[in-house]
């Protein structure tokens, strides 16, 4: 197990991170997830002996590792972007983990080579090994950082942003690739992101963080069906802020025929498998928008329209509370 | 039709810049070695292998040898720590480190005399304890020092901030030592910039005048490097011989184009196939 205790680290006048505690289970697929500047991936450096915290404990297995460097917590680190040794070939990046062991340790060239291409399968990359970097796709170089990393077997897989960098489709791809490849290794892996569907979708439990404190660890469920915090409740899928602290997510406002607020419609287009309606609330300044079932004919812009929550969640600075209309 | 203006212009301008570095370059070049033969090729090797201007070859080599390696490692150590960290006083360093290019090179020779000079603050002290920097060689390797040390960290700190901290942070965290690093990652990143600045290093080096002009106190075969020994020649009339040892120096220019040609090409090369 990991933990993370009372973690604070400055950048000069800046606080990246206030007091941050958290724990993480072996064998745990979590994601840090939160906008620019929310500190996720400092806290994901810290993790890794990349950066040291000003105050504040990290623990591996209960062995205190706060001062240890990088090269001696054994985790695997893929970074954004990739950051493949250029001049090498993709066989001599994997293998350089094990080829710069000391004398002892550093297992025969020919084995190295076998490991490489062992690890090339696994990432399906057979028989790429004497390409160089330049010569692949970024999906490709991202696979590859990360058979690197995995070559001198990590207890920890930390990625920071691993998908940033990539197009929508090898995205995707790629997200469930490593979801798999996780489960079957039996790693503890942590990523960084700042798309909370690729968090929702790939995580065991999602830490939303901003501005250098944790707002919420939570499973993808919690995470979206109760936002502990308004920022969580934002930032984590759609919602309408409502007058009062009230906040609905799009698909939980629902047409009735009477009794609801009215709303005038200003936009409507086909978002998938719904009808995505845009529109104010009558009277007010703030924007509404809902997902009206596609089977049924949309409202047409210009028309005034009853909507009510279906569940809704209000913020008030006392704390949150949740209501089921259904 | 409308095309033709612009193809005429485009040619004209070609031309005249070709006909510029005729008149400027490649003419006084050419000078250079015509002047130096004028006599035939024994008087010009004869000049050449002149005791006096033996020594002077060997001092310039000399001074490069020693100014060269210590500014690859000034050098190198500086970018480093201006690209890869951050810390105080690190414009101020960047500042400091472009101050020999703007600075005259006979000014530069004159801290140097100022400092170690027999009427400098430190002159009493080595006086006393007989050691000779000023019209000595360890003057000029100093001036030739302070003159070069802009080369090396200029071409590497932009590519070495460029690169960022990505790959060595990368070999780090897969249990390579700080050594290795360098050797395994840094270096290879940086070869052929490095490269590129230490051939600009070098060609200063034996190139440069008028810092070690004011340090070298001109003794013939003692503290003459080859610029100097040219200077003196062709006070002296001595035409052939004083244009003989400039055409070394014009070779090393010629070479040093050659070799920067080459290691562009390859740097542009590996530069252009590593964007992604």
């Amino acid at each position: 197990m990991i933990r993370l205790e009372n973690i604070n680290k400055r950048f000069g006048q800046y606080p990246a991170l206030k007091d941050v505690s958290l724990d993480i289970r072996d064998g745990e697929f979590l994601a840090l997830l939160g906008p620019s500047g929310s500190g996720k991936t400092t806290l994901l450096r810290i993790i890794a002996g990349l950066a040291f915290p000003d105050h504040g404990s990290v623990q591996f297995s209960g062995e205190d590792v706060t001062h240890l460097k990088v090269a001696d917590r054994k985790v695997g680190f893929v970074f954004q972007h990739y950051a493949l040794f250029k001049h090498m070939t993709v066989a001599d990046n994997i293998g350089f983990g094990l080829s710069v062991r000391n004398r002892r340790q550093r297992p025969p060239k020919s084995q190295i080579k076998a490991r490489a291409e062992e690890l090339l399968d696994l990432v399906q990359l057979g028989g790429l090994g004497d390409r160089y970097p330049a010569q692949l796709s970024g999906g490709q170089r991202q696979r590859v950082a990360l058979a690197r990393a995995l070559a001198v077997e990590p207890q920890l897989l930390l990625l920071d942003e691993p998908f940033g960098a990539l197009d929508a489709k090898v995205r995707k791809t790629l997200r469930r690739w490593l979801r798999e490849l996780h489960k079957r290794m039996g790693l503890t892996s942590i990523f960084v992101t700042h798309d909370q569907e690729e968090a929702l979708e790939l995580a065991d439990r999602v830490v939303v963080m901003d501005h250098g404190v944790i707002e919420q660890i939570g499973t993808p469920e919690q995470v979206y069906m109760e936002p502990a915090t308004p920022f969580v409740s934002d930032f984590v899928g759609e919602t309408n802020k409502l007058p009062g602290g009230i906040h609905v997510r799009p698909h939980d406002l629902e047409i009735v025929g009477t009794e609801g607020q009215p709303v005038l419609v200003d936009n409507v287009f086909r978002k998938g498998g719904v009808w995505r309606v845009e529109g104010m609330f009558d009277g007010h300044d703030s924007l509404v928008e809902l997902d009206v079932d596609a089977t049924i004919d949309p409202p047409s812009p210009g028309e005034i329209i009853q909507v009510r929550p279906r569940r809704s969640k209000t913020f008030t600075p006392t704390g949150a509370n949740s209501h089921d209309q259904a | 039709m409308s095309a033709l203006p612009i193809i005429r212009a485009r040619h004209l301008l070609i031309a005249a810049a070709l006909a510029f570095i005729a008149l400027f370059l490649v003419l006084p070049l050419v000078a250079v070695f015509a002047a130096a033969l004028q006599k035939g090729f024994e008087a010009y090797g004869a000049a050449l292998i002149e005791p006096d201007a033996l020594a002077a070859i060997k001092l310039t080599l000399l001074v490069a040898a020693i100014a060269v390696p210590l500014n690859i490692v000034f050098g190198v150590v500086a970018a480093w720590s201006i690209a890869k960290f951050d810390f105080p006083g690190k414009s101020l360093l960047v500042t400091f480190i472009d101050l020999p290019f703007s600075v005259s090179p006979v000014v530069a020779g004159l801290i140097y005399v100022l400092m170690f000079g027999a009427q400098g603050w430190l002159g009493p002290w080595l006086q006393e304890h007989d050691i000779k920097i000023i019209f000595a060689v360890p003057g000029i390797v100093l001036a030739t020092i302070f003159v070069t040390f802009p080369f090396v960290a200029r071409e590497l700190i932009p590519l070495m901030s460029e690169q960022g901290r990505d790959d060595e942070e990368a070999a780090l965290s897969l249990g390579a030592s700080g050594f290795q690093t360098f050797l395994r990652v840094t270096l290879p990143n940086i070869r052929w910039g490095l490269l590129y600045g230490v051939l600009l290093c070098n060609a200063r080096a034996m190139g440069e005048f008028g810092a070690v002009s004011v340090v070298s106190g001109h003794l013939r075969g003692l503290t003459n490097t080859m610029p100097l020994h040219v200077e003196i020649l062709y006070n002296e009339y001595n035409f052939v011989a004083a244009f003989a040892v400039a055409s070394l120096l014009a070779l090393l220019a010629l070479i040093t184009l050659v070799l920067k040609s080459i290691v562009e090409w390859r740097f542009g090369y590996q530069r252009g196939s590593a964007r992604h």
